[in-house]
């Protein structure tokens, strides 16, 4: 079948599925189990009622259980596990673990991991709040708001491209086409360089990508947050002699500590997971492997399921403090 | 604020200038990629994008007519023409006749060769060969020289990557097939999650609140966890790579932050709408069709424009479960992989690719802009 | 035609907040029934529990004799009409209003002859394709009035209705309330406001709630009247009734008291069995109804603090004698200058004087 047909198809069964179920299933209920005529009727409606909510959610939450809970389990489990030829497989304990503990390749992207947590939040908060703060006070803010959001929309791998092409190294007789090479050669650098290829640096330069994604998304958020600081408290400030320079810092940023903690945490989630500019720009060679990609690089160019589950559990248990702490925020807002 | 008595200008100016520097750095590296893709692979290769902006001084070996183009006037044999071939913007300032000294000679000199020919040139490319004697030599006298070309750019890196049949890296198919990934994966999870996000803000039933605060604790689960278990299981029960995986998987891994922001979104509408409702008859059903989803467009659209970019932007899940070993089903960011590994200097082509698969979502990203800011604002947990 | 009674309801929130408790109410056709009460009092809750929008915890609910407590809200014959309007925000006025009859599948004829009867009635012809954000509040108030109205239901539920609108405007939709109601004196009404001007002037009967309950239930000049106990007599009037502590040295059709900051016996045309002599009480007086007095009979002597003039009354508000003691306000008729600083003495007819004792009334012993 063409996939374009497929394609509409799944979305007429998909579509029309949803809806079908969740109209015949109220149906269901409340023509077939409880009607609500009869003798009955008000305890009938009553009953229908306490069923109907998990009509509703039980899509969902099928999908989220298969899709997500399932996998976290069934991973922890492999983690524990070895493949052996035959569809079998074999309870190794902590022996991957161990495996992966062994490995310089794990423990490098470990420390590129750190780094990554260090360097990606901590940047694209401070120039989210410095493109929010200065963007507020101009009269084209919008505009500037809007182009340096625009990377937010591209993808991890255009990304890649982009700054590559931004890297790019000739050699020293021909015309650099990378700029930051021309750059380089223009302040007095005397030969071209292949940033990619440093180690340490090129760390740098491939966290600089995620950097210039990113600072669009905590701009946005910030800018709102700045936004809802009572001007009184700003104007309290000026009265009282602040600077702009304290007003900001004293009065302001205080006021959106809970935001920018919120953008902070939400990065460093991102970079977690990141992927796809590893993978693509270096693919971990010169010491730039992070824990994803090396995962992928177990599961399926090593085929070592065990390690590979392991690694996964590791980003996992990375990411949980995040994770019980953002549950832990929704319950108590709840109340 | 900007009433305030006593406000110093320096400081605006300031301001504004960090500003235009910053909208600059972070326009530039796209820029750059948006310019050399419709550069040719010569251009790319010789000189910085920047600087095919304005017009550049470049040294250019050039050729005049041969022995064929001679006409006999007044007793001498003349070849004349342009050197650019046709009419073109280019400026000629110096020019020579051996590449030892390409610039012996300014626009509009007369060049004796030793033959006793004669070549002038003009700026504009003109020429006038002279000699008393017939020209012989087939191929023309060799003009070097350096002139001034205007900006020039060209459509054909487009035209080869997304139209020309013959092209087996072409990005047409693999466009084709993020479209078909996409569409779905968008369409269907925003369904599930809008039922289930209004059971969780407006019916009451026991679980309610751990539900919610699973659906929290799932946004932030790193997809990497799911990739085994899941292509194990997609193996199992027979859909195995492709389209359908993808989808479904899309759909999953969605779902979270869908029913987190819808739910944010419709728990904030008001209740008295939803019992008015009631009391005038409406099902949870028909409360939910009628009211709760055409009020909750706004919620809606954000969440569409998040999943749309994201699967569109997505590489992870279509290695995966997608891309099968005949790569019939390869999407563009996988294309695009495979092109930097083995493209990697033909900027022309890597430009070009990765722009075809920029150009949808930067077009989304202007146009919905709004709820997309929306969407950000309410789904980060807070 | 539509009997609502109310046997023993109670409401409890979540297993532990109790709310309401022994609500005890038989509302007959063609009534208007206004709840009033302080804030956070549970009006709102006893309304929707007759809508059926929350459960009742026990007690049983019946219209006309039909058990609702399980009735699903659209089964029950109501309409209501809530404080914030609640109309649906996506939808012109005439898909508001026809909202609910869609949905009963009534035909489009049926549909459209009660919406333009309806719009001609409550003067919203001319917006009847207008969203409601292009309407002024009393518009949308009228819509949300209009589009229970045709419905024609058994019952008509109003929680706060007015109290989004500005102070004019109240008034004169209030007026139109009245009038409505009096077009169909077949509808039973129950009215819910913290505005006790709203109550007088709408209620058939009113039904004043407080400590979880129903305080007393009556005409509003009944409550004026003969409140039933201390919450009642302050709730009811403005300012609320003086309460001034005594005793009783006389028992009798006319029952004599003597007050503690007073001088000599004062009389209230209420009558007392012979073992309350000697009883502590709260002697009753309204503001209104006090009166200077020159003889060495009064119930109360003190220094005007503040008086306020308002042209047709004089408030007067009179220090305190002790610390503990509740201030006492007065109401005098006409002008008053120069009643700063004097030293008044007051009293009251016996016919408007109210005694209550442990905070009942004496009336209803
Ligand atoms: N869903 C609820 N859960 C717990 N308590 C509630 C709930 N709704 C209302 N209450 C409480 O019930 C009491 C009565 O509320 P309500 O009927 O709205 O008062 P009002 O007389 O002002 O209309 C209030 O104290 C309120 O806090
Ligand atoms: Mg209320």
């Amino acid at each position: 079948m063409h996939p374009a047909l497929q394609a509409v198809l799944t979305i007429v069964i998909g579509v029309g599925g949803c809806v079908g179920y969740f109209y015949f299933s109220n149906q269901f209920l409340d023509k077939v189990l409880f009607p609500g005529t009869g003798p009955n009727a008000g305890r009938n409606i009553s009953r229908a009622n306490m069923v109907r909510p998990w009509l509703f959610l039980f899509p969902a939450f099928a999908a989220l259980s298969v899709y997500l809970a399932y996998p976290v389990i069934e991973t922890l489990r492999l983690s524990l596990t070895e493949r052996l030829p035959g569809n079998e497989s074999q309870f190794v304990g902590l022996q991957n673990y161990q495996n992966m503990f062994n490995e310089p390749k794990f423990w490098e992207a470990m420390r590129n991991n750190m780094m990554w947590l260090l360097i990606v939040p901590a940047f694209s908060t401070a120039f989210g709040l410095l493109a929010a703060q200065l963007s507020d006070r101009v009269r084209w803010g919008n505009l500037a708001k809007s182009l340096i959001f625009m990377p937010m929309a591209i993808s991890f791998v255009g990304a890649a491209v982009i700054w590559k092409l931004v890297y790019d190294a000739r050699p020293i007789d021909q015309d650099q086409i990378g700029v930051l090479n021309a750059l380089y050669l223009f302040f007095g650098g005397t030969e071209p360089q292949n940033w990619l290829t440093i180690p340490g640096w090129n760390n740098i330069f491939l966290m600089a990508v995620l950097v210039w994604i990113q600072t669009g998304f905590a701009m946005v958020i910030l800018s709102a947050a700045l936004r809802g600081i009572p001007e009184e408290t700003v104007e309290a400030a000026i009265v009282d002699g602040a600077n702009p320079f304290q007003v900001f810092f004293k009065i302001k940023v205080p006021q959106i500590m809970g935001t920018i903690v919120v953008v902070w945490t939400t990065i460093t989630i991102v970079v977690l997971k990141v992927f796809d500019i590893v993978f693509a720009m270096t693919n971990g060679q010169w010491e730039t492997q992070v824990l994803a990609n090396y995962m992928y690089d177990k599961l399926f160019r090593a085929n070592d399921w065990g390690v590979g589950s392991a690694s996964a559990m590791i980003i996992m248990l990375l990411v949980s403090p995040i994770l019980i702490w953002n549950v832990y925020n929704a319950r108590k807002e709840m109340q | 604020m900007a009433a305030i008595a006593g406000t110093k200008s320096s400081l605006t100016w300031a301001v504004h200038l960090s500003l235009v520097a910053m909208v600059l750095l972070w326009l530039f590296p796209t820029a750059g990629l948006l310019v050399s893709s419709f550069r040719t692979s010569d251009q790319i290769a010789t000189s910085g994008w920047w600087k095919s902006l304005g017009a550049s001084e470049q040294n250019l070996t050039l050729r005049t007519g041969g022995a064929a183009d001679q006409v006999n006037r007044d007793n001498k044999f003349v070849i004349e023409g342009n050197l650019f071939g046709e009419a073109s913007e280019a400026v000629i300032s110096v020019w020579g006749t051996s590449s030892r000294s390409i610039s012996d000679y300014s626009a509009g000199d007369t060049a004796e060769l030793k033959n006793g020919e004669t070549v002038t040139v003009q700026a504009n490319g003109d020429y006038i060969m002279e000699h008393s004697e017939e020209f012989t030599g087939k191929r023309g006298q060799r003009i070097f020289a350096t002139a001034k070309t205007p900006p020039e750019f060209t459509l054909r890196n487009y035209n080869y990557m997304l139209f020309d049949p013959t092209n087996r890296e072409g990005m047409a198919k693999a466009f084709f097939n993020t479209l078909t990934v996409t569409i779905p994966a968008t369409i269907i999870p925003i369904l599930v999650a809008a039922f289930a996000a209004y059971a969780l803000a407006w019916m009451d039933f026991p679980g309610r609140a751990l539900l919610i605060a699973v659906v929290v604790g799932l946004l932030v689960v790193p997809l990497q966890l799911a990739l085994i278990p899941l292509l194990k299981l997609h193996n199992e029960i027979g859909i195995g790579k492709g389209y359908l995986g993808a989808w479904l998987a899309h759909t999953g891994f969605g779902l979270p932050l869908a029913i987190y922001l819808l739910r944010n979104y419709m728990v904030g509408l008001p209740r008295d709408i939803i019992e008015n409702a009631k009391v005038d008859g409406a099902t949870d059903f028909q409360i939910f069709t009628k009211i709760i989803l055409p009020l909750s467009f706004p919620a809606l659209a954000s969440f569409a424009i998040f999943q749309f970019l994201w699967t569109w932007n997505d590489l992870l899940v279509a290695l995966v479960f997608l891309i099968d070993s005949t790569g019939d089903t390869t999407v563009m960011t996988k294309q695009i992989v495979e092109l930097l590994g083995t493209r990697g200097g033909n900027w022309e082509i890597l430009a070009t690719s990765a722009f075809v698969s920029i150009a949808v979502p930067l077009m989304v990203f202007f146009a919905m802009q709004k709820y997309l800011v929306r969407g950000l604002l309410a789904g980060s947990v807070k | 035609m539509a009997n609502l009674k109310l046997t023993n309801v109670e409401k409890t929130y979540g297993g532990s907040v109790n709310v309401l408790n022994n609500i005890n109410l038989d509302i007959k056709t063609g009534e208007l029934i206004v709840f009033v009460g302080p804030s956070g009092c549970g009006k709102s809750t006893l309304l929707r529990m007759i809508a059926g929008l929350e459960s009742i915890t026990s007690g049983d609910f019946t219209i006309d004799g039909e058990r609702m407590n399980d009735m699903p809200p659209a089964q029950r014959g109501i309409a209501m009409v809530f404080q914030s309007y609640a109309l649906y925000p996506h939808m012109t006025v005439r898909d508001n209003m026809s909202f609910a009859l869609k949905l009963a599948k009534k035909s489009p004829a049926e549909i459209d002859a009660a919406i333009t009867k309806v719009a001609n009635t409550l003067q919203l012809t001319e917006y009847l394709d207008r969203l409601p954000k292009a309407l002024s509040g009393g518009q949308r108030q009228r819509v949300a009035i209009g589009r229970s109205i045709v419905r024609d239901p058994k019952v008509y539920l109003f929680d706060e209705p007015l109290s989004n609108l500005d102070a004019a405007l109240r008034v004169a939709t209030r007026i139109e309330i009245a009038q409505l109601k009096e077009s169909m004196p077949e509808s039973t009404m129950v009215y819910v406001t913290h505005d006790q001007v709203e109550a007088m002037t709408l209620a058939t009967r009113i039904v004043v709630l407080a400590n979880k309950g129903i305080a007393q239930v009556g005409s509003p000049l009944d409550l004026y009247e003969r409140p039933e106990n201390e919450f009642v007599a302050q709730f009811i009037g403005s300012p609320a009734m003086n309460l001034l502590s005594g005793k009783i040295v006389e028992t009798g059709d006319v029952t004599q008291v003597s007050v503690d900051h007073g001088n000599g016996v004062i009389a209230a045309n209420i009558p007392s069995s012979p073992d309350m002599k000697g009883a502590s009480v709260n002697v009753g007086m309204r503001p209104e109804d006090m009166v200077p007095v020159t003889g060495e009979n009064y119930a109360f002597e003190s220094k005007v603090e503040i008086s306020e003039a308002l042209g047709e009354v004089t408030q007067v508000y009179f220090e305190r004698q002790t610390p503990e003691s509740s201030p006492v306000i007065a109401k005098l008729q006409g002008i008053h200058r120069d009643v700063r600083s004097q030293t008044m003495r007051m009293s009251a007819d016996p016919a408007k004087v109210h005694l209550f004792a442990d905070g009942q009334s004496l009336l209803y012993r």
